[in-house]
């Protein structure tokens, strides 16, 4: 199958587009063909020369979201494209909350497989292979589409490849509409709530600070917050917490949550479960603290302390403080 | 209000999961349970059908060999009765295939309110409850963290990369729950003795007007061609605290220059 046009998700945040948006448009722009991003909402078009300095020609901007949730409005314009024969071959999703909708949505509509928790690409002569990461990544998974029918759409983890500029010139906004799409399109979002979350975002910051069962108490979680803090970081932790309802979702790290690749990730009362490793383990570096010796972490940690996390960390943080 | 709830049966994670040498399909041999992520939707779907003024509560679940077992932990909780679809076709299924199947099944259930955990523990494409919604003309509002009905709609606190949105939609919709947000109740031994008798209706693929090619590995149009090892990380120095780990970790974070 031959691949002629690309169309990359792109994802804006404060009309900046996000990291995952930038990773995929690095690994697009490598393949020969032509690659143009597909995105919504007021204010998108501001993206249009950050996208087109990681390599996009176009971007193509959904006008009619409103106050929809994107998933069902984005896939429509793009069913729309690709029924007047102006689709891409192959449609690069990050495996992002918007991102997932999209590509089920789209998939449904057009009767069309997908393929998700994307952790590699590669273009083989066959066409595009994906590689996913299993049993906690101690094994690579390689598919691909058994179909000819286009666009192949693939959901890609975030981390999966690293955003490089191009230095192209600012992407040409063209624009898209999804039209009416009727009772699928009802839910509408009546009110946006930013949670107090200062620092960098999980997935994009340089230190992650994660917590897990071993903090034994929810309200320990706050030496997490502050160590992450202090180091500029961002706080994450394992699915057991995250399950007793300690920290929301969005802090989970692993298999069913973010993948992580900061410089240092430290593990704070974590056993290393694969699923939990299979998010963090490609850090450049790892600290763990643990107070089991034989703890699977330590398998994967650069640095490993044998002790008790709420000792540990309250020290740490004096530390922190009185060289700050 | 009628409520039908997702419920997929996955071998026990505990146990280490295995790829079958000859098809790459996960290994499901072994006992089924329910998937922990689909005890959230359960629980959720217990409490609004009560606080809604009651109306049926029905678990779906697409499994192999007519499994149950984890069909009856739900019902247990306290759910009426359950659909199973369950057929030698289906092996192999994508999640598309998958929602073709889970909806067909729904529909006649007749639900107000359809509830899918975001993503199931052995699968976790994450895509199956959004394309099932696809499939029956319906709303989908995904990653609630918390579900209210209001009359004929919903209000749902979505997440967000942010924090989270507050989502209003019409029923009849599909709703997928996170894990954490309620505290799945323990069947108690009424429950389970209740669980033993209640409904559990199968269906084939041909029950569900589905062509054989649209399911299992041919519905699926995608392949697992090869399995290989992935690069293995290496074990660093390890440390047993004696009141001064602190200081490592401090000069660790240093040479890196992050301080
Ligand atoms: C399909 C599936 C998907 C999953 N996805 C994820 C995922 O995305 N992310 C994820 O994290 N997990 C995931 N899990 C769960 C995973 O298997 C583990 O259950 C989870 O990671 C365990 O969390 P934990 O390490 O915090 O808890 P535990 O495993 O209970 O470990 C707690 C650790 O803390 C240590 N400890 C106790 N007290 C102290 C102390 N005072 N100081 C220091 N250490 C202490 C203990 O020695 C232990 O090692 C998934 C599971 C399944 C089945
Ligand atoms: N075979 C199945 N039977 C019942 N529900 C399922 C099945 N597969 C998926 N689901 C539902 O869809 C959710 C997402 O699944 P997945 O797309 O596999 O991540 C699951 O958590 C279930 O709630």
């Amino acid at each position: 199958m031959s691949i002629s046009k690309i169309w990359v998700l792109a994802e804006t945040a404060d009309s900046k587009p996000t990291s995952i948006t930038l990773e995929l448009l690095t690994f697009a722009r490598g393949l020969n063909a032509t690659v143009e991003a597909i995105g919504w909402g007021e204010g998108a078009e501001s993206a249009a020369a950050e996208i087109g300095n990681f390599g996009a020609t176009a971007f193509n901007v959904v006008t009619d979201v409103n106050d929809s949730l994107p998933g069902v409005p984005v896939a429509g314009a793009i069913a729309n494209a690709v029924s007047s024969g102006n689709g891409p071959d192959l449609l690069l999703i990050g495996a992002t909350y918007d991102g997932r909708d999209i590509a089920a949505r789209l998939s449904a509509k057009l009767n069309l497989p997908v393929l998700t928790n994307v952790t590699g690409l590669e273009q083989s002569g066959e066409g595009i292979i994906a590689h996913h990461s299993i049993f906690g990544g101690t094994q690579i998974a390689k598919t691909k589409f058994t179909t000819d029918s286009t666009p192949q759409i693939f959901v890609v983890r975030a981390k999966t490849f690293t955003a490089e500029a191009a230095g192209g010139a600012a992407a040409t906004v063209n624009t898209l509409t999804a039209g009416d799409l009727g009772a699928v399109n009802a839910a509408k979002i009546v009110s946006r709530h930013v949670e107090e979350r200062s620092g960098p975002k999980l997935d994009e910051a340089d230190v992650v600070v994660s917590g897990g069962r071993g903090l034994s108490d929810k309200a320990n979680y706050s030496l997490i917050e502050e160590l992450a803090k202090l180091l500029k970081g961002a706080p994450g932790a394992s699915r057991a917490i995250v399950d007793a309802g300690w920290v929301p979702y969005s802090y989970q790290v692993g298999q069913t949550g973010k993948t992580v690749k900061p410089t240092v990730y430290l593990a704070c009362g974590i056993s290393g479960a694969t699923q939990h490793l299979v998010g963090m383990k490609n850090a450049k570096n790892i600290i763990a603290i643990n107070k089991d010796p034989e703890a699977p972490i330590f398998s994967v940690a650069d640095l490993g302390i044998v002790g008790d996390a709420q000792k540990v960390l309250p020290k740490l943080i004096e530390e922190l403080k009185a060289r700050a | 209000m009628n409520v039908v709830i997702c419920v997929k049966q996955i071998p026990d994670p505990a146990a280490p999961g295995e790829l079958d040498p000859n098809t790459n399909n996960l290994k499901r041999d072994s006992k089924l349970i329910m998937d922990d992520s689909d005890s959230y939707g359960v629980e959720m779907g217990l409490q609004l059908a009560e606080s809604s003024g009651g109306g049926e509560v029905t678990l779906v679940s697409m499994a192999p060999n007519s499994e149950t077992s984890g069909l009856r932990t739900a019902l247990a909780m306290g759910a009426g009765k359950a659909l199973l679809i369950s057929d030698e076709a289906l092996a192999g299924s994508d999640a598309l295939s998958t929602a073709k199947v889970l909806a067909a099944t729904i529909k006649k259930a007749q639900p107000d309110l359809i509830i899918a955990a975001t993503e199931s523990s052995d699968g976790y494409t994450g895509t199956t409850p959004v394309q099932l919604a696809e499939i029956l003309g319906l709303p989908a509002v995904t990653f609630a963290k918390k579900i209210s009905v209001e009359g004929s709609s919903i209000k749902v606190e979505r997440q967000t990369e942010a924090g989270y949105d507050e989502v209003s939609c019409p029923l009849p919709a599909v709703v997928t729950v996170t894990a954490g947000v309620v505290e799945p109740r323990y069947p108690n031994f009424k429950g389970i003795m209740a669980a033993k008798s209640k409904p559990v209706e199968e269906f084939k693929v041909s029950d569900l007007g589905l062509s054989a090619d649209e399911v299992g590995n041919t519905g699926a149009r995608q392949v697992v061609f090869e399995v290989i090892a992935a690069e293995a990380r290496q074990a660093g120095e390890k440390i047993v605290d004696e009141g001064e780990a602190h200081k490592d970790i401090i000069s660790f974070l240093e040479k890196l220059k992050l301080i």
